[in-house]
This record gives C-alpha cells, sequence and structure tokens, in this order.
C-alpha cells in the first residue's frame, strides 16, 4: 500500500492518487505509442504523451523506491554474459529434447540469496527463468529465496555447481546496479 | 557477392534457425515426461527462437519502424515468458502435478505451506 492515504466521503480508506504521473512512466508510453502508431511525426508523438498522462491519471500505480545506480560497464558484461548463456542453455536444451538421457533426472534446488534487495532478487529470477535448463517454481520473499527446477541433474555436485551459477548472477546484477543492497529504509509517513 | 545479398543470406539463416529451435520446443513438449520438464522446452528454446526470428527478419526488411516493433515484441516475451513459466511451474506444483521419480533432490517438500505469506505490496 502507498504510504498515503485518504478517506471518501463513504469513509473508505482509500490510496491517495499521490504522484500518480511520474515522468519515466510517460515517456515509455509515449515512446511504446509512438513506435505502435508506426509514423513518427510529432502529432503522434503529443498523442502519445496526452494518452500517457491520460492512463497514468486512470489507472494509477504507487511510485517505487528503490534505490538503483546504473553502471554501464557491469551492465554490459550482465547482458553479454546472459546472451552467452541463453545461446549455450539453449543448444543444452535442445540436445537433450532430440536425445534426451536415460534416465532424465531434475532437481527442485533452494538457493538463498546474498543480496537483501527485492529488486535484485525479481531480476535475477527473471533472468534465471529466460536461461534454459532452470525455472522458477517458488520465490519467497522474506528470506528472499528463490526455489527453482533443473533439468538433467546427476547428483549433487550438479546441484553445488547450479547453485555457484546463480550466485554468480546474482552478483553480476549487483554490479550492474550497485544499489548498496541494503533493506530499503521504510517509508516515512506524514503525521 | 553485395552487401544486401550477404545480409539476405545471414537473415534467412537466422530465420532457419530460429524455426528449428522453434521446432526442437515443440518436440520437447511432446517428448519430456512431465509438467515441469516440459515448461523448459515450452518456454526457453523458444526465447532464442524468437529472438533469432526477429533478427533475421529485421535483416530482411531493413526498416527502422520493424526494427523498433520487434524490438518491442522481443522485449514484451522477455517481460511475460518467466512470469507464465513461474505460474504454471508453480500451480502446477501446489497442485500436486510433480513426478517425484524424475527428482534427485525436492528441496520444497514441505515447504510450500511455511512459505505462504502474505499478498499484496509492503
Amino acid at each position: 500500500m502507498s504510504p498515503y492515504t485518504r478517506t471518501t466521503r463513504r469513509g473508505n480508506v482509500r490510496p491517495t492518487r499521490y504522484r500518480a504521473v511520474q515522468w519515466p512512466m510517460v515517456l515509455w508510453l509515449a515512446l511504446l505509442w509512438w513506435v505502435l502508431w508506426g509514423s513518427y511525426s510529432l502529432l503522434s508523438l503529443v498523442g502519445g504523451v496526452v494518452v500517457a498522462v491520460l492512463v497514468c491519471f486512470v489507472l494509477p500505480l504507487p511510485p517505487l523506491r528503490m534505490s538503483v545506480r546504473v553502471r554501464p560497464v557491469a551492465v554490459v558484461v550482465l547482458v553479454a554474459r546472459f546472451l552467452g548463456d541463453v545461446v549455450m542453455a539453449s543448444l543444452q536444451v535442445a540436445w537433450i529434447t532430440v536425445v534426451p538421457p536415460r534416465p532424465l533426472r531434475n532437481a527442485i534446488v533452494r538457493v538463498p540469496l546474498r543480496s537483501e534487495s527485492d529488486f535484485v532478487q525479481v531480476v535475477v529470477a527473471e533472468l534465471l527463468s529466460l536461461v534454459p535448463g532452470s525455472v522458477v517454481v517458488e520465490a519467497h520473499r522474506a528470506s528472499h529465496t528463490l526455489y527453482l527446477h533443473v533439468i538433467d541433474v546427476r547428483d549433487d555436485r550438479d546441484i553445488d555447481r547450479f547453485r555457484e551459477r546463480v550466485w554468480a548472477q546474482e552478483q553480476r546484477v549487483v554490479r550492474a546496479f550497485g544499489a548498496e543492497l541494503l533493506p530499503e529504509p521504510p517509508a516515512v509517513t506524514p503525521s | 557477392m553485395t552487401w544486401p545479398d550477404a545480409l539476405d543470406v545471414l537473415g534467412a539463416l537466422l530465420l532457419l534457425l530460429g524455426s528449428l529451435l522453434s521446432l526442437v520446443a515443440a518436440i520437447g513438449v511432446l517428448r519430456f515426461p512431465d509438467l515441469l520438464t516440459r515448461m523448459h522446452a515450452a518456454t526457453k528454446p523458444q526465447v532464442l527462437g524468437l529472438m533469432l526470428v526477429a533478427a533475421g527478419l529485421t535483416l530482411e526488411l531493413r526498416d527502422a519502424r520493424v526494427a523498433a516493433l520487434l524490438g518491442l515484441v522481443v522485449m514484451a516475451q522477455m517481460v511475460t515468458a518467466p512470469v507464465a513459466g513461474h505460474m504454471l511451474g508453480r500451480a502446477s506444483y501446489r497442485a500436486g502435478q510433480v513426478d517425484r521419480d524424475l527428482l534427485v533432490v525436492d528441496d520444497l517438500t514441505g515447504v510450500v505451506e511455511r512459505v505462504d505469506e502474505e499478498r499484496g505490496a509492503p
């Protein structure tokens, strides 16, 4: 819930439209509109901004509180490594599909993340889900733990290797989005 | 060979590779034994497959507008595929649709009941 609430005439407590129009959202929606419109004229851009502001007013989202500092070099490393992983793992899973090892064994592995940040957990889970061979089955927010289904696991050594890979991935995400990765301070509510 | 020719050949190659990966994904869905394993085939090779097809199309058509649109398509896929995979996997695990004989280790046994926490934003 957003920290700001208002009381309606009927006495219900609702979140306010505090900062409903946020410029990154408007920018993104306007760009989206522009690309989808496909004519790239000034008129369609203006139309996009108008629609974006309207959307933000009608369907407001609470502002995100996160401390993210993007480090360009680390982002390039993260993306390059991710694309490499996707290609390698795609070929691996494709190979398993065509010539399935008998017996094909899998595992559900618990990986506690080291970072305390929700943002990092989301990004790591998203990236891991896109790399073939692992699906996030369960994510626990309070302890920042991911449970992943991993394909073609033979023994404990494979599982340890997989955990190491997840932690290496997390490390790269942390480096790329360099937040101080401590729990965020609680929101200050106006008195 | 001129530049457009080279781009055409490269684009065709990428299209072919992407389609091949999508075909493999379909075969995987048919062949794999249980739902969670099938999720790997259904959601994954096709991510790279779509990226390759989009790249191939960009090289063939050489139009900035198409390229931007294809970029959006790939982005939407990358954002939504993990969510879909996660929701299906999670639901199937909770519904007991897991073949335990296929698992070497299951760290999630007995955790699901404890793991539930309050829903919604903080």
